[in-house]
C-alpha cells in the first residue's frame, strides 16, 4: 500500500489524466491512489507482487506502441501511459477472466464466499459475461482437510498463491505450497504436516474464491445476513483492529482490518477465532450467591447487597486495607478506572493489582520510555528480552518477522530460551534465567571492560555486542516482556535499566501478554499507581482534589494479597476477572489463599476455578458485548464495540462498581461510558489531550498516549481495496462509517468517494494548561528512573538443578481457548524440554517420563529432548494441565530469583 | 532405503557447497534422492527439505512441477513415449497405445511386477528419431510396435543394464557441480540409445 505523497518525481498518464508518482511504485497502486481501479486476485497490498493471475492486465506505453502489461508488476515510468479501459485492456481482462472461470464450479448459491467474493464482483465488473466453455468441469473429492482449522476446495481455486505466498512470506511458515502443474494444480501440505500455522486465518480472509473455508465459519452465515461493527481484538495485548460479524444476534465471524501501525490487516488464529467463547454454553448469565455452601442463582439486588454488606464489614472490622482486588486486565479502560476509583476514593483501598505475578512491575511499565510497534520495527536494532512472541504476542511476531526478515532490522535474541523469532535473528545471546541484567550490562559496557557473563558464551556476547557497535540509543528498541513466570519480575526491570544507562536514547517496547494491562497499569490498577501512569504518592495532592480523600500508603500486590489473605489478615478479595488458581505462578499459595480469605466476589464471564469459590460470584458482559475502549501494549486507546447482547443480565463491570459504591453509599458519578472517558481526560496525566472526540469520535487507529509525546495520529485508517480483505466491504456496518472515504465496489470498480489526505484529521493542539488557579498542579507522569531498579541478588548456583523457564502456549487451558470448541483440542500436551546430552547424564531416554521437584511441588511428564534449550535449563509449557490438574505453577515458589529443580527418574 | 544414505548426504552437502542459496540445490538434490530410490520418498524430501533450508511443502511442490521428478513409487523402467507433433505424425498414439496393451496397464501406471511405467511425454527434443521413447532419461529412437516389444524385452531380460541407468539418474548433476561422476556404468557402448546417456 502506497502513501499519498504528493512529492513524486515521476509523471504517469493514467486514462488521460496525469498522476505524480514516486520511482518504484506500482501501476497498481498509482491507479488506484488516483481513482482508477484495476482488477486483481493475486496482488494484495501487504504481500510482494507476483503478476500471476494475469487479472490487471493493462495497456502501458513503450517505444513499440502500447503492450499489455501486469499493473501489479510493474512499476510506473516517467511519461508513461496507462490505459486501463481502452478495447486492448478490456478483451485482456476478458479473456483471463473467461479462463480463469473455465474450472471455477459456479457453485455461488452454495460457497460462503458468495456475496463477497472478488471472483464473482469481478466477473460482473470486468469479466465478458458470458463463457465459450460448455464441457462438463472437472470434480474433486471436498473438502481437503489442509489444518485443524482450515479447509479447502480445490475445484474453486484460481491459483492466486495469496495463502501459499502468506504462509511463505509473512507467517514464515510455508507449510503449504503449490502441488502438481497446470489443470491438476492444487495447495497442498506435505503428508502429515498440516497446516497448523497460528496465523493459518489469514489465508482464509484472503482468499479471493470460496477455496478456503474456515472450520469455524463454515456454512454458518451468508454475507448479506451479517452485521459487523469495528471493535479491537482484546485476546492479547497486540490490540489488532477487528470487525465483528454477527448473524442473527451470535458472533460468527471476525476479520482483521488494516491498521497501518498495528495489524496489517492480520489476525492469529486465537483472536480470529476466539470469538466461540462469546457464546459457550457455561458463560455466568445471572448473579449467584453462596448458600449453605452452594453457589445459587440470585438476584442483582440480592447479590450486590451481599457485597456491600461483606464489603462494610471488612471495612468496619479491620478497615480499608483488609480488602484487596486482584485483576482487571480483561476491563476496557473506562471500567478500569471505575474500579481504580471505587478502590481508592470509595473502599479506601490501595491493595489492588491487575497483574497476577505474571507480568512486569507498574511503576517500570508506566515510567518507560515507549516505542510504539513501528518505532520498534522501524529501528536499525531491536533487543528482544521477552517471552516466544509467536505463542504470546502473534501479531507482534509477524510485525517484528517481516521487519527482521524483509527489511533489514537486526535482531538481537536475548530470551533465555530461543523463540520462534530467533531464526530470523543476526545474533543469538540466551540470558541465564534470573541474570539478564549481567547480560545486558555486558552488551552496552565499554569495548575494554567487558564483563564475563555467567551463563553465556564469550563468543554469543560478543557476537551480540558486534551488531549493537555503532548504535546510538535512538537507533535501538528493547521490546521487553516476562522471559518466564520462573523468574521474577524485577531482574528484568534492571537489566532494561542496564540498557537505558548504557544507551542512552533507547525505547522500549513492553511485551505485555494479557489483553488489556497497559490500561489497567494507565488506570491505577496496580498497588501505589494512581491513573495517568503517576504514582499514588507523587500524584495524591492532585487526586485528592479530583477524587477525595486517598489511601494513605502503598498497598499490597497480588503475592502480597494472597499472602495476607492466608495469613487471615485480608477479610475481603474481589477477582476482576482473575483466576489465581489457574494463573498465579505459585498455585499452592493462591490455594491456600482462596481457601482461607472469609469473603470472595469474583466478576467473570466463565466461571473459572477460582470463582467457582466465591461466596458471590457477578456476571460481567464481555467482549463484542458492550463498548468502551482498550490500550495496547504500546500504549494505544482503540475503541471496543458492541455486536451482540450479553447472556441473561450480566452486567458491564464498570455499571458494577457504580451500584457497589451505591451499596457503600457514595455516587461514583458516572453513567455512560463516554462520561468516564471525559473525567480520564481530565483527571489522569497522561491522558491528558485524549480527547472524547479523538477516542470516540470514529473508529480508526486510536491515539497513543501520552499524546503530548507522539501526536494524534490520523483517525482514519488508510484503507485497502476491498479485494484485499474481502467480507468486510461487503457488509452492513453499523455505527460511524469505518473509513473515511469508505468506497463501494460497483459495476466499474471502486468510486473513491474522497481519497485520504495523509494524516487524516488535522492534529489536534494540546490545550493549554487551564488549572484553576487555586488547585493543586496536574503532576507529570513517572519519568524513568534507572536508579531505581537494582539489580537482584542472582540465584544460588547449584550443581544439580536446572533452572525452569515457563514458556506460554497460544492454546492453552486457560478459560477463553477452553471455551473456545474449535481451539480447545490444540492445546499441546504438557512436557519438559531439555538438552539432549543433560538428559544422557541423566540417564533418560527421549520421551520418558521424570518428576520435575522443586521445594514447592512436584510434576510428573514427559521429557523431550531440545537441542535449542540452553545448557542447565528445563523448559516447561505453562497453563497445559487441565484447570483440575497441577502444572506448571505448581512448582513455582514466587520469591525465587530462577527456579530450581531437580529432575527424576521414575520407577516403572 | 528410505532416508539419504550417508554416502547420498556427503554428496548432497557438496552440492548444496556449490550454489551462493542452499535453496537453488533443490532440484539437484531430487534427482540425488530419485537416483537412489527411484522415486521421491516422504522421508527423502525430508531430507531435501532440511538440506536446502526449505518446507518439506516446498520440496514436494517443486518436485510435483517435473514430470521427471516422481513423488509415487514408479517402476524400474519408465518409458516415456512422446506424442509431440513429429513423433505423432509418425506413429506415436499406435505405439502408446501397444505400449499400454503390451504391458496391460494405461499411461501413469505401473506393472504389477514393478518393472515397467508408461507414461505419454510432450516433445523429448528427439524429432529426428521419431517416434521418440525415454526410459529412465535415455532416448531411443525411432520406435515402432516391434521395436517397442523388442525394447520393453531387452530391458526385461537385462540385456540394457549397462545403457540403461536403474532409476532416473542424471549424472549431469553430479558433474556439472565436480563431484567425481559414477563409475561409467552408462557409457555410450550399446548401439541402441539415440543419444549419449550421460547427456540427457
Amino acid at each position: 500500500m502506497s502513501e499519498t505523497t504528493g512529492t513524486g518525481e515521476l509523471t504517469v498518464t493514467i486514462n488521460g489524466k496525469q498522476v505524480v508518482a514516486e520511482p518504484g511504485e506500482l501501476i497498481i497502486d498509482v491507479a488506484e491512489r488516483s481513482g482508477v481501479y484495476i482488477p486483481r486476485f493475486c496482488y494484495h497490498p501487504r504481500m510482494k507482487p507476483v503478476g500471476m493471475c494475469r487479472m490487471c492486465l493493462v495497456e502501458v506505453s513503450s517505444p513499440r506502441g502500447p503492450s499489455l502489461q501486469p499493473a501489479c508488476f510493474v512499476p510506473v515510468a516517467d511519461g508513461q501511459e496507462v490505459n486501463t479501459d481502452v478495447d486492448g485492456a478490456r478483451k485482456a481482462q476478458e479473456g483471463v477472466l473467461e479462463f480463469l472461470l473455465l474450472n471455477h464450479p459456479l457453485d455461488c448459491p452454495v460457497c460462503d464466499k458468495g456475496g463477497e467474493c472478488p471472483l464473482q464482483d469481478q466477473a460482473m465488473s470486468h469479466g465478458p459475461g458470458e463463457s465459450r466453455f460448455i464441457e462438463e468441469k472437472r470434480h474433486w473429492a471436498k473438502p481437503i482437510v489442509l489444518g485443524p482449522l482450515t479447509l479447502l476446495d480445490r475445484e474453486r481455486c484460481i491459483q492466486c498463491a495469496r495463502c501459499t505466498r502468506f504462509a511463505e512470506e509473512i507467517a514464515g511458515e510455508p507449510l503449504i505450497d503449490f502441488f502438481s502443474r497446470g489443470d491438476a494444480i492444487e495447495v497442498a501440505t506435505f503428508p502429515d504436516r498440516p497446516f497448523s500455522s497460528y496465523f493459518s486465518g489469514n489465508t482464509v480472509q484472503i482468499c479471493p474464491v470460496g477455496a478456503l473455508t474456515s472450520a469455524p465459519y463454515r456454512f454458518k452465515s451468508r454475507p448479506w445476513d451479517l452485521e459487523q461493527v469495528e471493535t479491537t481484538c482484546t485476546f492479547c495485548g497486540v490490540g489488532c483492529r477487528i470487525v465483528a460479524q454477527s448473524s442473527a444476534g451470535k458472533a460468527v465471524r471476525f476479520l482483521g482490518v488494516d491498521s497501518d501501525p498495528v495489524n496489517h490487516s492480520w489476525l492469529c488464529d486465537r483472536g480470529r477465532y476466539g470469538f466461540e467463547a462469546i457464546h459457550a454454553t457455561d458463560r455466568l448469565r445471572e448473579p449467584m450467591l453462596r448458600r449453605d455452601g452452594e453457589l445459587s442463582p440470585a438476584s442483582w439486588n440480592e447479590a450486590l447487597r451481599e457485597v456491600g454488606a461483606g464489603l462494610r464489614q471488612g471495612l468496619s472490622s479491620q478497615g480499608p486495607t483488609s480488602i484487596g482486588i486482584i485483576g482487571g486486565a480483561r476491563l476496557p479502560n473506562e471500567d478500569q478506572y471505575a474500579w481504580s476509583k471505587l478502590a481508592r476514593a470509595v473502599i479506601g483501598t490501595d491493595n489492588v493489582d491487575a497483574q497476577l505475578g505474571d507480568g512486569l512491575p507498574a511503576e517500570f511499565v508506566a515510567s518507560l520510555p515507549q516505542a510504539t510497534i513501528d518505532d520498534a520495527c522501524a529501528a536499525k536494532a531491536v533487543i528482544l528480552l521477552a517471552g516466544d512472541l509467536h505463542e504470546e504476542l502473534p501479531v507482534l511476531h509477524l510485525r517484528l518477522r517481516a521487519a527482521a526478515a524483509h527489511h533489514g532490522l537486526l535482531l538481537v535474541d536475548c530470551s533465555p530460551v530461543p523463540t520462534a523469532l530467533s531464526e530470523v535473528a543476526v545474533a543469538l545471546a540466551p540470558a541465564r534465567p534470573g541474570e539478564a541484567a549481567a547480560l545486558m550490562a555486558a552488551l552496552v559496557a565499554s569495548d575494554d571492560e567487558v564483563p564475563e557473563v555467567p551463563g553465556v558464551s564469550a563468543a554469543a556476547v560478543s557476537a551480540a555486542r558486534t551488531v549493537l557497535s555503532g548504535l546510538t540509543g535512538e537507533e535501538i528498541v528493547v521490546v521487553v516482556g516476562r522471559t518466564s513466570v520462573a523468574e521474577r519480575p524485577d531482574s528484568l526491570a534492571a537489566a532494561a535499566a542496564a540498557l537505558a544507562k548504557g544507551l542512552p536514547g533507547v525505547r522500549f517496547l513492553p511485551a505485555l501478554r494479557r489483553a488489556n494491562v497497559r490500561g489497567a497499569i494507565d488506570m491505577g490498577l496496580a498497588p501505589g499507581m494512581l491513573p495517568g501512569r503517576v504514582s499514588l504518592d507523587g500524584a495524591r495532592e492532585w487526586f485528592e482534589s479530583q477524587w477525595g480523600s486517598l489511601p494513605s500508603g502503598r498497598g499490597l500486590d497480588t503475592r502480597a494479597m494472597l499472602e495476607a489473605a492466608s495469613a487471615g489478615t485480608l477479610r475481603a478479595l474481589v477477582l476482576l476477572g482473575a483466576d489465581p488458581l489457574a494463573d498465579f505462578p505459585d498455585r499452592e499459595l493462591a490455594t491456600r489463599a482462596l481457601e482461607r480469605i472469609p469473603f470472595l466476589v469474583a466478576l467473570d464471564t466463565l466461571p473459572s476455578a477460582s470463582a467457582q469459590l466465591a461466596d458471590v460470584v457477578l456476571p460481567a458482559a464481555g467482549f463484542g458485548e458492550r463498548g468502551g475502549t482498550t490500550t495496547n501494549l504500546e500504549g494505544r486507546v482503540t475503541r471496543l464495540a458492541q455486536k451482540v447482547v450479553p447472556p441473561g443480565v450480566a452486567r458491564p463491570d464498570w455499571v458494577i462498581a457504580v451500584e457497589i459504591a451505591e451499596r457503600l453509599g457514595v455516587d461514583l458519578g458516572f453513567d455512560h461510558l463516554e462520561g468516564i472517558w471525559e473525567e480520564i481526560e481530565q483527571v489522569a496525566p497522561a491522558h491528558r489531550g485524549a480527547t472524547v472526540s479523538a477516542v470516540y469520535g470514529q473508529p480508526g487507529d486510536g491515539v497513543v498516549v501520552p499524546v503530548a509525546a507522539v501526536g494524534l495520529p490520523r483517525l482514519a485508517p488508510a484503507r485497502l481495496d476491498p479485494m484485499a480483505t474481502p467480507g468486510i466491504d461487503s457488509v452492513i456496518t453499523q455505527g460511524a462509517p469505518m473509513f473515511a472515504g469508505a468506497a463501494a465496489v460497483g459495476s466499474g470498480g471502486v468510486e473513491e468517494s474522497e481519497v485520504i489526505e495523509e494524516g487524516g484529521a488535522a492534529p489536534a493542539e494540546l490545550p493549554t494548561e487551564s488549572v484553576t488557579p487555586s488547585g493543586p498542579p496536574r503532576p507529570s507522569p513517572l519519568a524513568f528512573d534507572a536508579d531505581s531498579w537494582p539489580v537482584p541478588a542472582p540465584p544460588v548456583p547449584d550443581a544439580y538443578s536446572f533452572r525452569l523457564v515457563t514458556r506460554r502456549s497460544l492454546y492453552d487451558h486457560g478459560t477463553l481457548v477452553q471455551a473456545s470448541p474449535s481451539l480447545a483440542p490444540l492445546a499441546p500436551s504438557q512436557e519438559l524440554r531439555v538438552r539432549p546430552r543433560e538428559l544422557d547424564k541423566l540417564g533418560v531416554a527421549d520421551g520418558d517420563r521424570v518428576r520435575v521437584r522443586s521445594a514447592r511441588g512436584e510434576l510428573v511428564l514427559p521429557v523431550a529432548a531440545d537441542e535449542a534449550v540452553p545448557a542447565g535449563v528445563a523448559l516447561i509449557g505453562l497453563n497445559l494441565a487441565p484447570v483440575d490438574q497441577p502444572g506448571a505453577t505448581a512448582l513455582l515458589d514466587s520469591d525465587e530469583a530462577a527456579q530450581p529443580v531437580r529432575i527424576e527418574t521414575v520407577e516403572g | 532405503m528410505a532416508r539419504l544414505s550417508a554416502e547420498n548426504r556427503r554428496k548432497a552437502e557438496a552440492i548444496v557447497a556449490v550454489y551462493p542459496e542452499r535453496r537453488s540445490a533443490l532440484i539437484p538434490l531430487c534427482h540425488l534422492a530419485q537416483g537412489q530410490d527411484g522415486y521421491l520418498t516422504e522421508e527423502a524430501m525430508e531430507d531435501v527439505a532440511e538440506l536446502c533450508g526449505v518446507s518439506p511443502a516446498e520440496v514436494r511442490g517443486t518436485a510435483s512441477f517435473y514430470d521427471m521428478l516422481h513423488t509415487e513409487p514408479v517402476g524400474r523402467y519408465v518409458i516415456a513415449v512422446c506424442t509431440n507433433i513429429a513423433c505423432m505424425l509418425a506413429g506415436a498414439y499406435e505405439v502408446l497405445g501397444h505400449a499400454e496393451e503390451r504391458l496391460g496397464i494405461h499411461s501413469g501406471q505401473t506393472t504389477p511386477d514393478g518393472l515397467f511405467t508408461v507414461e505419454e511425454a510432450e516433445c523429448l527434443a528427439g524429432c529426428d528419431k521419431a517416434v521418440c521413447v525415454q526410459v529412465n532419461h535415455r532416448f531411443f529412437g525411432p520406435v515402432d510396435e516391434e521395436g517397442f516389444d523388442r525394447l520393453v524385452e531387452d530391458l526385461a531380460e537385462g540385456r540394457l543394464e549397462g545403457t540403461v541407468p536403474p532409476h532416473g539418474v542424471l549424472c549431469r548433476v553430479e558433474r556439472s557441480v565436480g563431484l567425481p561422476a559414477e563409475e561409467p556404468a552408462a557409457g555410450p557402448a550399446g548401439g541402441a540409445p539415440a543419444r549419449r546417456g550421460g547427456d540427457s
